[in-house]
């Protein structure tokens, strides 16, 4: 069996499992670009999950009933009852943990573990985090409905299709933003509580979506844009005025809350078109020479090395400029590309990646899904709860902090009790690792005391936390 | 398979006789009345620091570093019979070797004769004559022979059911409510197989530094710190408790961690030292928290295979092949020495304590007196391929 097969499983992927490699060795590339494609990125299972819509349904529900029952605090008779809030609140916190362990479960045992990487990429670049109760309930449905589809289409469509959806729009605060001159903020002028813009989703879009912080644009252009978005925010109760027909929990264009006039962003003039104006904004943006270069640095940084070789980010940034930033095109360079094939494993998994390519190379199935989350909590990576929006960081000195390395240690210890029930820890380190198990590591594994010693001194290699 | 079968029993039925002279010499009790506890000591424990053959003309010149004298030597062992002295560490047990409640037998081994840790442990546990795709363990296949009820379980302490106790017959598992934390041999272990990988060896050494400060200076294998290692009588307290629980398990398996001394592993103390006398204290905390169900308990400890009888250049010993294996507790007619002794004027390929003993002989003794089982069949139903 060639290198290539466990290269493919594991730096293009999350990790084989038990047979894939001998499956992936017919021919690695194409198992790859076989990959590729809307159904393979769009197929994780939703049974009993909520749209975005529906959860939105659910949040309000749940203030109103926190509202009224505050209301009604100091009253004899509350309007709501103790245990109806309590009930309200776990549908929320129940629709967010099915959400992660519906996303576990697909990494763990997907046909496609590199559209799954893909993905994860794109979700992570656009980062949308469950920081409070209004955010909690959508990165899970942000990510089905915003990401999933767009992954091997063009960038432009994505980076729209991201950031105009309700999660987003309510994440980076666009929900809030009203044009100061706009026909609502003239309506309201007098009012105790004048609302006006909000700069946060298009500063993001520029620093981070888009052209970086070094991508030179200025604060001018922040404020430009983000007058062009306003209007984008989400049908809820409060605009019921404004938008009678929309859909509760739908991302909708109100042109009663957008900013009148022409905008100058990174010095072009964008007249005025209602909700046109912030996609012709996006679209410019989406075509600028330092977005193609940073997100070719990005997805060489992330498949491949920390400091990834120049020749391979040149490569990639030629292939999403001269495609007009076509995704799939873009994967199937990096596929292409010699760099990424190089021996060496050279990136250290995250803890998502770790716990995820432990439970591949276990042939876990889904029964034990739900105990899994709390170790992404402790091991420091919930999904979807990047501190920041500028998501995971994505290079290893961010990961292999000695507390980390003893964390998964202590991990490891726990997963290899389970794992030894099926395993030999030599076929365990075997099937995982093939031919990249080193003949170091397969001395250590047999002069182990335990099989789970065993089992955890192949999960704790080199060669398995990295790729 | 049938022929092989048929060997094996027979075998085993011929030996025993010979070796323990027939049962008469221990308590009988009726049938599914008893506890029974296997404690495998997994790593392989150096039979010959545990049971010293002091007395065998060739023992201090293999042994070097690490000798022991006998009784009242300055690195005295405590007295067993003549020719034999039980380390010093094992005092608990060695009060029950002086009122009958223990016996030991040397050079006691699987039928496994290769040195890999795990596929002897999986021998040892199988209780069958070779490795088998059959995975289930002796003590499970004992467990459904007797009388169908509540007390007709197994419980294993730890977070899974190892090999010996699974079959057919109900097993669960008990497990101490706190996060295992990474014990310091596996640390060590994998400080070496970072040597190559800066980055993660930093961290490791880092937070292995960090640990052993939290810890007050205390260092991070051995007794204290990280670890499993030291910490056997909290599991034995808690396989007493559910033992004597009313209607509570017949049988219980510990897994006691930490043998596997390739280095430094030290004579009357040192290493190995303390780890046995963790292993004493977790048999007194079983004595302790059995209470009066002590006097109807058979407790057997077992290792996967004994150690080189040389010892190495680094002051420890390597996997061998004969090891020991003790048979104590309440309900236990012992004080003897079971089985026969090669001497060590021959050694097994030159460098291992001939596995003179198989040391399921002791495991079918065990399970006789613990639950009343008819010797034949435990040898015919449970030792079999």
């Amino acid at each position: 069996m060639s290198l290539n097969a466990v290269i493919a499983a594991n730096r293009f992927g999350f990790g084989a499992r038990p047979g894939d490699l001998t499956r992936v060795a017919q021919d690695p590339k194409a198992w790859l670009v076989s990959q590729i494609g809307q159904s393979r990125a769009t197929s994780i299972n939703s049974d009993g999950l909520l749209s975005s819509a529906q959860a939105f349904e659910a949040l309000q529900t749940y203030q109103q009933a926190r509202a009224a029952q505050q209301r009604a605090a100091a009253s004899p008779s509350p309007a709501v009852s103790v245990d109806e809030r309590v009930r309200l609140a776990d549908l929320v916190n129940q629709t967010t943990g099915r959400e992660i362990e519906a996303r576990i479960q697909h990494a763990v045992t997907t046909t496609a573990p590199f559209a799954e990487r893909w993905v994860q990429f794109w979700s992570n670049h656009f980062t949308m985090a469950a920081r409070n109760v209004q955010t909690t309930p959508f990165p899970g449905s942000f990510e089905r409905e915003a990401i999933r589809p767009y992954v091997w289409g063009r960038f432009e469509e994505l980076l729209v299709k991201a950031d105009t959806h309700v999660g987003m729009l309510i994440y980076l605060d666009q929900a809030q933003s009203i044009g100061p001159n706009s026909q609502a903020a003239q309506n309201q002028q007098g009012r105790r509580r004048a609302a006006g813009l909000n700069e946060n989703l298009a500063r993001e879009i520029l620093e981070l979506h888009t052209l970086g912080a070094d991508g030179g644009y200025s604060q001018a252009d922040v404020t430009e844009f983000a007058r062009a978005l306003t209007g984008w925010t989400v049908a809820g109760p409060r605009l019921r005025r404004l938008a009678q027909d929309a859909k509760i929990g739908t991302t909708i264009f109100v042109p009663a809350l957008h900013e009148p006039g022409a905008r100058v962003v990174l010095g072009k003039s964008f007249p005025p078109a209602g909700e046109n104006q912030a996609l012709a904004i996006l679209s410019h943006l989406a075509r600028q020479p330092s977005v193609a270069k940073r997100i070719a640095f990005k997805v060489a940084q992330h498949f491949v090395a920390d400091d990834p070789p120049q020749a391979l980010v040149a490569r990639l940034e030629a292939s999403f400029r001269q495609s007009g930033g076509d995704l799939a095109a873009l994967a199937k360079t990096l596929i292409q590309s010699p760099e990424a094939w190089a021996p060496e494993a050279s990136k250290f998994k995250t803890p998502n990646d770790f716990l995820i390519s432990t439970m591949r190379a276990s042939g876990a199935t889904a029964a034990s899904m739900q105990a899994l989350r709390a170790t992404f909590e402790q091991l420091g990576q919930t999904p979807w709860r990047a501190p920041s929006p500028k998501g995971w960081p994505d290079v290893a000195s961010e990961w292999a902090a000695p507390d980390a390395i003893l964390k998964r240690i202590d991990w490891a210890n726990l997963a290899a009790d389970v794992i030894g029930e099926t395993f030999q820890p030599i076929a365990f380190a075997e099937s995982a690792l093939g031919p990249a198990l080193t003949d170091k590591t397969r001395i250590a594994i047999s002069r182990a005391q335990t099989a789970r010693q065993g089992i955890v001194l192949a999960l704790m290699s080199p060669e398995f936390q990295r790729r | 398979m049938t022929n092989r079968r048929t060997l094996l029993t027979s075998g085993l039925s011929g030996l025993s006789l010979a070796m323990l002279g027939g049962t008469a010499s221990f308590a009988q009790a009726e049938t599914g009345s008893g506890k029974f506890v296997f404690i495998i000591l997994r790593g392989a424990m150096d039979g010959l620091t545990a049971v010293v053959p002091y007395n065998d003309p060739a023992y201090r010149s293999f042994r070097g570093t690490i000798a022991l004298d006998g009784p009242g030597g300055p690195n005295g062992t405590l007295p067993l019979v003549d020719g034999f002295g039980l380390h010093p560490a094992l005092k608990e047990m060695h009060g029950m070797w002086q009122t009958g409640q223990m016996s030991f037998m040397h050079a006691a081994a699987s039928p496994y004769r290769e040195r890999s840790h795990f596929d002897a442990q999986d021998l040892l546990e199988a209780g069958t004559a070779q490795l088998t795709s059959v995975r289930s363990g002796w003590m499970n296949r004992a467990l459904a022979m007797l009388p169908s009820g509540p007390t007709q379980e197994g419980v294993a302490i730890g977070r899974t059911i190892p090999l010996v106790l699974r079959g057919p017959a109900k097993a669960t598992s008990w497990a101490p409510p706190l996060a295992p934390e990474s014990d310091g041999d596996t640390l060590a272990r994998l400080s070496d197989l970072y040597a190559g990988d800066a980055m993660l060896s930093n961290a490791l050494a880092m937070a292995i530094e960090t640990d052993r400060i939290a810890d007050g200076g205390t260092m991070i294998s051995g007794d204290t710190g990280r670890g499993r290692q030291g910490a056997y009588a909290p599991l034995a307290s808690a396989a007493a408790r559910i033992l004597a629980a009313p209607g509570g398990p017949a049988g219980a398996v510990l897994s006691f961690e930490g043998w596997d001394t390739h280095a430094n592993q030290g004579g009357a103390q040192g290493q190995l030292a303390n780890r046995l006398e963790a292993l004493d204290n977790a048999i007194k905390a079983m004595r302790v928290g059995l209470g009066p169900v002590w006097a109807n308990t058979t407790i057997v400890i077992a290792t996967e295979f004994g150690r080189t009888v040389r010892v190495n250049g680094t002051g420890g010993t390597d996997h061998g092949t004969g090891g020991v294996s003790f048979l104590l507790g309440g309900a236990v007619k012992g004080g003897r020495m079971l089985g026969d002794w090669p001497g060590l004027s021959r050694l097994f390929e030159d460098r291992d304590l001939v596995p003179a003993n198989d040391v399921r002989q002791l495991f079918a003794q065990g399970l006789t007196n613990a639950w009343g089982l008819d010797r034949q069949a435990v040898l015919s139903r449970v030792f079999t391929a």
